[in-house]
């Protein structure tokens, strides 16, 4: 099940320093929503305050609301636990876990969870494997250690990981900022496809990227939220000048 | 081109000096395990490391119940400091900027430093003279003092080489702080764990002091963890000050046998790492 991914006015500070400033932005369910914008202008933090993985360092503070669906993930009563299981993420490098064989690392959420054992386990390991598109390069090494993949097989080794606990929102941080141009291609694929089902929001650095996979973008730049708009309005007529001159590369 | 000579007799000179240490650092393990083999070796045998130790001049001594003494006090001690120094470990790890960390492991840096001579004391005026007993769980508890820091160290080292990017993987993946430890922290840096808990274990198991003063030593089998219990380090040290041609030329045979024994360790330690290293 996909839900809308709702931010109000959230604000965002690293013990005093203010890394978002007061960012609104809808990204609605069933469509690819990128972030886009300089480095250190805070798309990734805005990416890691919908899964909170931000509570966990010392300083981190927060203002606003992010509603997934109704409920509001920044109450102090969310299950922080609860709520990462229902927002699936990938990170910029690859990150299997590397102790963990190719079948263990897609299983580890699912027994982690306790949702599926024995046959069902497999047969939910090789639908997520199927569908992250790497079945057919990793059926016959399954019980070879993860880490000993390519690049791009990692990153859709992850994809798998985090497909089989059945988020209902995805989170990309930079997905294929580590990859080559092929399995660049592989994950975008990939990318167009989660968004029949689930709500996906994409951090890139990568203007085609956006421009190739997303519906909405929005155009982040010093913690605050420039302009946001339906991506191929935005990238033809951007409304503000600081949006158009980061388009075109003259900023700065 | 004589400043070119100059420069290169520069380089060289130090250069030749540093490998020259090197040599003598291998040099000196050698020499040791030579004059160790030398010695030793010729009274080693299956009897003599089962048989009990016999009076002088009485021949068929062995060391037995030192072998055995020694093998029950270094595990015993490694049962005491394995969890506590690894608990320890994944507590600094998680909590690295604490003021409670900051303290451990300033703690653990200076017990490594304290004379091993003043850990047996400790335990000594402790346990020993309280119970009155001199015991193999004292010797036990003594050679935990001194191992518990030395696997504290390596064992945070080992847990702060897990990247963050694993540890935020499996919170991302709704996994809690103490599964992510347990499941994934702990078993990924296992293996170096390991390795240090075997070199604590080598540095304990050539301890005399701490063993002297708690368990102090004993011609029997060891019958339970509440009596005085011979151990290698104690034998050795007994035997080879002794006036006896027989005890001293015993002493050199247990003395290959604590070598071999550590030597084995550490080379056991090396394995691993290389093993670790290769499955990546």
């Amino acid at each position: 099940m996909a839900l809308d991914v709702t931010i109000e006015n959230l604000s965002f500070w690293f013990g005093r320093q203010q890394v978002l400033k007061n960012v609104s932005l809808r990204a609605c369910q069933k469509e690819v929503t990128a972030l886009i914008g300089p480095s250190g202008c805070g798309k990734t933090t805005l990416l890691r305050c919908i899964n909170r993985l931000h509570d966990l360092y010392a300083g981190a503070s927060v203002a606003g609301k992010i509603l997934i669906g109704e409920e509001n993930i920044l109450d102090a009563g969310t299950n922080r636990v609860e709520l990462r299981r229902r927002v699936g993420m990938i990170f910029q490098k690859p990150n299997p876990f590397p102790h963990l064989s190719v079948f263990e690392n897609v299983a580890s959420g699912l027994r982690l969870h306790g949702l599926a054992y024995g046959r069902s386990l497999r047969e939910r390991v090789e639908a997520c494997l199927r569908k992250a598109a790497l079945w057919d390069e990793v059926k016959d090494f399954l019980d070879r250690p993860g880490a000993l993949l390519s690049g791009g097989q990692q990153q859709r080794l992850c994809i798998a990981r985090a497909l089989a606990i059945e988020p209902e929102v995805f989170l990309m941080d930079e997905p294929c900022a580590s990859l080559d141009p092929v399995s660049t291609m592989h994950i975008e694929e990939l990318i167009k496809e989660l968004q029949e089902e689930y709500t996906v929001i994409i951090v890139t650095h990568n203007m085609q990227q956006a421009a190739r996979i997303s519906r909405q973008t929005a155009f982040v730049l010093h913690g605050e939220l420039v302009e946001a708009g339906p991506t191929a309005e935005l990238f033809v007529h951007a409304r503000d000048s600081r949006t158009e001159a980061y388009l075109t590369g003259k900023m700065g | 081109m004589p400043d070119t000579k100059w420069r290169l007799v520069k380089s060289f000179v130090p250069e030749a000096v540093c490998r020259l240490a090197a040599l003598l650092v291998i040099s000196v393990l050698f020499l040791i395990l030579y004059y160790i083999f030398q010695r030793g070796a010729g009274v080693i045998s299956p009897a003599f490391l089962t048989a009990l130790p016999t009076p002088v001049g009485v021949p068929g001594g062995g060391i037995g119940n030192a072998l055995l003494g020694s093998l029950v006090m270094v595990a015993l001690g490694a049962l005491l400091a394995v969890p506590c120094g690894v608990a320890a470990a994944v507590y600094l790890d998680q909590n690295p900027k604490s003021r409670l960390a900051a303290a451990c492991r300033f703690a653990s840096r200076v017990l490594t430093g304290v004379p091993s001579l003043i850990v047996g004391l400790f335990v000594f005026t402790l346990l020993v003279l309280r119970t009155g007993q001199y015991s193999a769980l004292a010797g036990g508890i003594a050679l935990a003092v001194m191992m518990m820091p030395v696997i504290t160290l390596s064992a945070e080292e080992m847990l702060r080489l897990v990247p963050n990017s694993w540890r935020e993987a499996s919170l991302a993946l709704g996994a809690s702080k103490k599964q992510t430890v347990l499941r994934l922290v702990l078993p990924a840096a296992a293996a170096g764990i390991a390795v240090g808990v075997m070199l604590a274990v080598a540095l304990a198991a050539g301890q005399t002091a701490p063993v002297l003063l708690t368990a102090l030593t004993s011609i029997f089998w060891p019958e339970n963890l509440l009596q005085p219990t011979a151990s290698l380090p104690v034998l050795i040290y007994t035997y080879a000050i002794s006036p006896f041609a027989d005890w001293q030329q015993q002493a050199w045979g247990a003395a290959l046998v604590l070598v071999v024994m550590v030597l084995m360790l550490n080379i056991a330690a090396q394995l691993f790492i290389a093993v670790k290293n290769r499955r990546g």
